[in-house]
């Protein structure tokens, strides 16, 4: 197959509309097929029911081994390989992106989605997915505005092929830790849900193809929808949105097909109506996503095409997630408690961590900022 | 004018790139370290009226910026 022509499509206008579309329609399919309800595809909900399934937290309803992610990393491996996109760098700021994957972990959590989710619960009716993406346009807007002001986490330098590696090569042990699922002691990891949103998955062939092809087309089209935001409000750039737009039409045609759509606010899957904490939650991921360059889909893309401080940020999103579920910062879903509707959303704790997440994000925007450099 | 953005996070090659088209540069060569920043560079810089060349360098590309 030629390579350019292939690389110029994916570039260009079509080629992001077309692959928007394709994700649209998968994530929804996924769900059909097993995945809990608007959550086709949830980098942030994925992550935090792997480290359940390692047993970095014991909430009990939320641990599974989601195959989606190690194969978007090697999906995006596949395509920077054959692409010849495969570039193995490191060290811009690691502990830094790690804070910040922590944080927008928390963030995340507590809205109870990563973006790509926001924009799949809109897609089946969810309107506190609104709440969900103005926080997050928000946050991104507070993120812009760091960046136009010398914001930077410095340079990466090239590094060993090798170091490039270990991102795909752990994705390689959670699918074998998935296929045989070792007992590792008496009550011990691997954990797998009995019942809740962990134990509602679609086959792991298809989880895995799915994670593998969604890799693979976003590694080739950059797909972010962070940057989305972000291009549009500091550049007046809509590539990206024209992408992010395409897959939220057609998860909706989709979820109207297959009988997935039910439009509200209360008592929706997986989800809370507290509108002021969905709201705040973003705000502080966003930012996060922002000071870091990616949202978390695109954080485990690049940590697929040899970016070491994307994998940081990818494990500081981990680590966030077992601390979110073993501090209770993470956000409750609506319930109905005998024919009454309970309203979700984060505890007291939940609270102060998305304000201290938030203060610590400022910080990290407001004091690494540098001169930019003089232009020779 | 020379603009190095290797090894730098997305967007700063753009915004690096962006503050220079904002100083009134006519003419600007950008080194870029992959594809992701040199599709953005490219396609910003069209946005703002230059066409881009593009010049493989070794692993690096190097973009040459010029007003219509």
């Amino acid at each position: 197959m030629a390579i350019q022509p292939v690389s110029r499509f994916l570039a260009s206008r079509q080629g992001i509309i077309l692959i928007g579309a394709v994700i649209g329609i998968l994530a929804p399919l996924l769900q059909k097929f097993g995945n809990p309800a608007n959550m086709g595809i949830c980098v942030a909900c994925f992550e935090r029911d792997i480290a359940g399934a390692l047993g970095l937290h014991r909430a009990a309803v939320v641990q599974y081994i989601r195959p989606e992610i190690p194969g978007f990393i090697l999906g995006s491996l596949m395509a920077a390989l054959y692409f010849k996109d495969f570039r193995a760098r490191t060290g811009s700021a690691p502990l830094v992106r790690f804070v910040l994957g922590f944080c927008a972990m928390v963030g995340a959590l507590v809205f109870l989605g990563c973006p790509w989710r926001a924009l799949l619960r809109l897609a089946g009716g969810d309107l506190n997915a609104i709440l969900g993406l103005t926080g997050l346009t928000i946050g991104v807007a507070i993120g812009d505005q760091f960046l136009k002001h010398g914001y930077t986490l410095g340079r990466s330098r090239p590094t060993y092929a090798s170091a490039g590696l270990i991102m795909p090569t752990l994705s390689l042990g959670l699918l074998l830790l998935l296929f045989f699922a070792p007992q590792f002691s008496a009550n011990g990891p691997i954990f797998f849900s009995e019942m809740g949103p962990g134990s509602m998955h679609a086959p792991i062939a298809m989880s895995l193809a799915v994670g593998l092809i969604v890799g693979i087309i976003a590694q080739r089209t950059r797909f972010c929808t962070m940057g989305s935001i972000r291009d549009v409000l500091l550049v007046r750039d809509l590539h990206l949105m024209s992408g992010i737009i395409a897959l939220t039409i057609a998860a909706f045609a989709t979820n109207l097909v297959l009988g997935q759509v039910h439009v509200g606010f209360s008592a929706q899957p997986v989800a809370h109506s507290n509108h002021l904490w969905n709201l705040l939650g973003m705000v502080l991921a966003g930012l996060a996503f922002v000071l870091a360059g990616g949202c978390p889909g695109r954080q485990l893309i690049l940590s697929g095409e040899g970016d070491g401080d994307a994998a940081i940020f990818v494990l500081g999103m981990l680590t966030g997630a077992a601390f979110a579920h073993n501090f209770a910062l993470a956000s409750g879903p609506d319930a109905l408690v005998n024919d009454a509707l309970k309203v979700g959303g984060p505890s007291i704790w939940g609270m102060w961590a998305v304000a201290v997440g938030l203060v610590i994000c400022l910080l990290i925007g407001w004091t690494m900022r540098e001169k930019i450099e003089e232009v020779r | 004018m020379h603009i190095d953005t290797c090894g730098l996070s997305c967007p700063e090659p753009v915004i690096q790139t962006m503050k220079a088209i904002n100083t009134g540069a006519q003419s600007l060569r950008v080194l870029v370290d992959n594809t992701t920043a040199m599709e953005n560079v490219k396609r910003m810089a069209n946005s703002k009226g230059f066409t881009v060349t593009m010049e493989p360098q070794g692993e690096l590309f190097v973009l040459h910026l010029n007003k219509a």
